[in-house]
């Protein structure tokens, strides 16, 4: 990068240009962390831990005995060791599961009485949680007043709990429920005893049966029938404690006909050691309903010599029960120092449509496995599956997935391509489709390539001034196009730029 | 690690009711360190990740699931063909039915005289290429054969082999267990072309290793078929020098259990491989096509075309891999696997896989399933063609494109008449 403090602005150019790339010329720019008081489980994992981290919540019996079934399960299991991914053996005992603010013992009613600091953690992360909530760049959607500004409802995750929820009143007008996972076991035990496990019952691995045992905190999101979430939900996960595991857990019911889009964005310190992540989100749709889920993953990925970074094992799904139901996963995958996710689609109701957009990106040392499974069992379902992986310095990218029609998913139709790019010749790229196919109506495809940064193209960047680190991340996003345009406006922005940060240092 | 209680079990079953042959020292030898990884792998199981698709325990029993012969009269394959003809039957040699073991540029012999003596070529082939075919996946069954082969044709070309040289496998009886293993070299600068042809046995386990040369060129036309119930786990080991070739065809109509592994390394610069299969399956019909290929070396070039075509609940399975290693630079790797289903219950199953380690390389995969296209076979109808022949000229055109890897046009012609046969007798 080009140091910007020294480089004349030529004429014409604004100051905003001039800051926005500046921002982006850092590393890891959410690496600080926030010095705050904390409150500790102790060390290591047992039932005591699970039944504290459930009187921490002060959870119903039912929700206790749950947990505990998991935690027996997990004790049989073992940690899958499929994945193209290389890491340490973790050490389940040597860290924390459950950490909060002190501050949070008692939980606030209002946003005014969350801890200062807490919220300073989240403007500085760009995340003013005081409801004014104006998104940079944002304003004038074009589906509400174009006078005002677009409003998104934050949840946001501090370690194990959630701080606060942003415009819950206005969101209940519209009947919509939005809070965090573990108000939703006291202030709606109804509806999370119908659904939660439903989509990713405890024992479906190892890592979402360790989060059935542990969870502490996460999202909570019923919309109901016929109702379109007057604005966009989004949940803010930040680690910020040492050796502490961060195990949300998400639940999103979209009821008969309605329709939500959700944001998800991670960040975590910078720190030496790796740190454990594994959540689960469940999404239910019923008949019509569509969810828009879209994630922005930028934990730290660890330093260039791939020393830290978050080990990020999460479990993914949505179930389309309801006929004519509609997901859309889109995903920019550019954290963390290991990555094992793949957002997946049951397609059980008839017509039901699922998509999955991905970029995921490796640098230095960081690995990826993730991909996406798209199960079809109704009639005339349809899928969509397109992804990028790009692998710059000794990084490991792998897309893995699944598209399979069962014999009763009459005229099923999926599309798959999944594209690498490789950066440099000491990283990797692979991939590793399943294809199951069983009958013959539907028709499935699917395409992979894999290529290096075009020469061609780097040139003719190169040939109107712009430095080879500019020309690799334009080229690259234009790579990533299908995806960054699948995304909802404001992350597009944060993803654009991303891209671009990601691949620093991985040039020359 | 100690295997899991049922996989020993299974295994320690399976090498106790084989006998190993005798021979040279050099042949002992290679035959119990076959053994030594049987038993430190085990057969394979379902469970493992690389028999996801296809059932083995059929390869894995101790005694074969019994084969009905097929009684109807059919031409010989290759038939109309100059060729140098070995013949097996059930997995025993047929000194009569053979031609003289004599060729122009071409040293021949069966591996049961071969592991008596001491060939150098043969020494140092012989369970080698097997054996590197091991990392980074299991090959328990390759492995096996290895150590309890009873025969096979070592063939090594010195130059340009005029005839190919066909092995032909009758099967006659209907519990036979045959195990062969060929160990094949072509030679800098040599060419030789293989056929092969026939159900071979009840139960058929070959294994084939080739090494090609320098600016050698290996071909390979394979017709598989026949008896309905045979069952069939073949291993083409295959290791390539600088600027040579390696083009590998197999059709399989019939046969209700078939796995084909092709395992190559191209080794030298500028290496070419083809492998290329088409197949036919009809009711009771489970074909399995595994490739594994690795690219270690700049500029080289490797395609696989494979083609299925399935009715009344047939199975195709595809899994295809292809690994660049870091350095091999210039890589053009091809990959495409696609299946016809002509009806609701067949099913394709597959796994085309890259891993990739260099930057500078084009490779690619696609995978297509899907039903015959009704506006093609429409346009055949509204032109007065008959659906059902309609139907078979959509599916030899969705063949074309593995077909057309045959080289030679005789053989080509051969397996294509093969193939329209197959159909014509299913015409309904």
């Amino acid at each position: 990068m080009v140091a910007l403090d020294e480089t004349q602005v030529k004429e014409g150019v604004d100051q905003d240009t001039v800051d926005a790339v500046k921002s982006l010329g850092g590393a890891y720019k959410y690496g600080w962390n926030t010095d705050i008081e904390m409150e500790y489980a102790p060390k290591g994992l047992s039932e005591d831990i699970v039944r504290l981290i459930s009187e921490k919540n002060n959870e119903p019996e039912w929700m206790l005995e749950w947990r505990l079934v998991a935690y027996r399960r997990w004790l049989e299991l073992k940690e899958p060791d499929w994945a193209m991914v290389d890491y340490p053996e973790i050490d389940f005992q040597d860290q924390y599961y459950y950490a909060r603010p002190k501050s949070m013992e008692v939980k606030p009613k209002s946003l005014d009485e969350v801890d200062p600091k807490l919220l300073a953690t989240y403007e500085k992360l760009g995340i003013p949680l005081k409801e004014q909530m104006i998104l940079a760049g944002v304003e004038g959607a074009e589906d509400i007043d174009a006078d005002a500004p677009r409003k998104v409802a934050v949840d946001a995750v501090f370690d194990s709990v959630s701080v606060g929820t942003t415009f819950q009143a206005e969101l209940k007008k519209a009947g919509v429920i939005f809070c965090s996972i573990s108000e939703a076991i006291q202030e709606h035990p109804e509806l999370v005893k119908q659904y939660l496990g439903t989509v990713v019952p405890q024992s479906d691995n190892y890592y979402a049966t360790l989060n059935s045992a542990v969870f502490s905190d996460g999202s909570f999101v019923y919309i109901p029938p016929g109702v379109k979430c007057p604005m966009e939900l989004s949940t803010y996960f930040r680690i910020n404690a040492e050796n502490t595991g961060q195990f949300e857990r998400t639940l999103i019911i979209a009821d008969k006909g309605s329709y939500v889009s959700y944001l998800e964005g991670c960040t975590a310190p910078q720190r030496d050691i790796a740190q454990l992540h594994a959540a689960v989100v469940e999404l239910v749709l019923l008949d019509d309903a569509e969810i828009k889920y879209s994630t922005v993953q930028n934990w730290f990925p660890g330093d260039e010599n791939g020393k830290g970074g978050i080990y990020n094992f999460v479990t993914k799904r949505a179930d389309c029960r309801g006929d004519r139901s509609k997901v859309m996963w889109t995903q920019v995958e550019t954290g963390s120092s290991v990555t094992w996710k793949y957002p997946s689609c049951i397609l059980r109701g008839d017509d039901s449509q699922g998509e999955f957009y991905s970029i995921a990106i490796a640098n230095n040392y960081q690995q990826a496995d993730t991909g996406t499974k798209m199960v079809h069992l109704g009639k005339n379902t349809k899928s969509r599956i397109v992804s990028k992986g790009i692998s710059a310095g000794r990084a490991q990218n792998t897309y893995r997935g699944l598209v399979s029609m069962h014999p009763k998913a009459k005229n099923g139709r999926n599309y798959t391509q999944c594209d690498s790019l490789l950066i440099g010749d000491k990283c990797g790229a692979h991939t590793v489709p399943y294809i199951e196919v069983k009958n013959n109506s539907s028709r499935v495809e699917h395409e992979a390539t894999t290529s290096k940064v075009d020469d061609d193209q780097l040139f003719y960047c190169r040939a109107r001034g712009m430095d080879e680190e500019e020309a690799v991340a334009l080229v690259v996003n234009g790579f990533c196009k299908e995806v960054l345009q699948a995304l909802p406006m404001e992350f597009a922005m944060e993803a654009q730029q991303l891209v671009a940060i990601s691949l620093e240092g991985s040039v020359g | 690690m100690g295997l899991p209680e049922t996989k020993q079990s299974e295994t320690e079953a399976r090498v106790n009711a084989l006998t190993m042959p005798g021979g040279a020292a050099w042949a002992v030898e290679a035959r119990n360190e076959a053994l030594a990884r049987v038993q430190a792998k085990g057969m394979p199981a379902r469970r493992d990740e690389y028999w996801k698709f296809t059932k083995p325990t059929r390869f894995v029993s101790v005694e074969p699931t019994p084969a009905a012969l097929f009684d109807a009269q059919e031409e010989p394959m290759f038939d109309g063909i100059e060729r140098l003809k070995v013949v097996f039957v059930d997995g025993v040699f047929d000194a009569d039915a053979s031609d003289d073991l004599a060729a122009e540029n071409l040293e021949i012999g069966r591996l049961a005289d071969a592991t008596q003596a001491d060939i150098h070529w043969v020494k140092d082939l012989y369970g080698m290429l097997e054996t590197r075919g091991q990392d980074p996946v299991d090959r328990p069954l390759a492995a096996l054969n290895t150590a309890f082969a009873t025969d096979g044709v070592v063939l090594r070309a010195t130059g340009p082999v005029a005839r190919p040289v066909s092995i032909e496998y009758l099967h006659a009886s209907e519990s036979s267990d045959a195990i062969l293993h060929h160990v094949i070299r072509v030679e800098e600068g040599a060419s030789l072309t293989v056929l092969e042809t026939g159900p071979a046995a009840a139960r058929f386990n070959k294994c084939m290793e080739v090494d090609v040369a320098d600016g050698a060129a290996f071909h390979h036309i394979r017709m598989q078929g026949r008896d309905h119930e045979r069952q069939a786990v073949t291993h083409s080991f295959g290791r390539l020098g600088r600027e040579s070739v390696y083009k590998s065809f197999t059709l399989t109509v019939n046969g209700v259990l078939t796995r084909n592994e092709h395992v190559l390394e191209l080794l030298g610069d500028d290496a070419v491989a083809h492998i290329a299969g088409a197949c036919a399956g009809d009711g009771d019909f489970h074909h399995d096509d595994t490739v594994f290929i690795t690219h270690d070396a700049v500029n080289c070039e490797s395609r696989q075309v494979f083609k299925k075509v399935l009715r009344n609940g047939a199975v195709g399975v595809f899994q295809g891999k292809i690994l660049v290693k870091e350095g091999a630079q210039k890589t053009d790797g091809y990959q495409i696997s696609q299946s016809l289903l002509l009806d609701d219950d067949s099913q394709f199953l597959a796994k085309p896989e890259l891993e990739i380690y260099a930057d500078d390389v084009a490779c690619s995969h696609g995978s297509t399933t899907g039903a015959i296209d009704e506006t093609a076979l429409f346009y055949l109808q509204s032109r007065g063609v008959p659906k059902s022949i309609a139907t078979d000229l959509l599916v030899l055109s969705f063949m074309a494109e593995a077909i057309d890897e045959i080289e030679d046009e005789r053989l080509r012609d051969d397996i294509q008449a093969r193939l329209e046969g197959w159909l014509a007798r299913r015409r309904s």
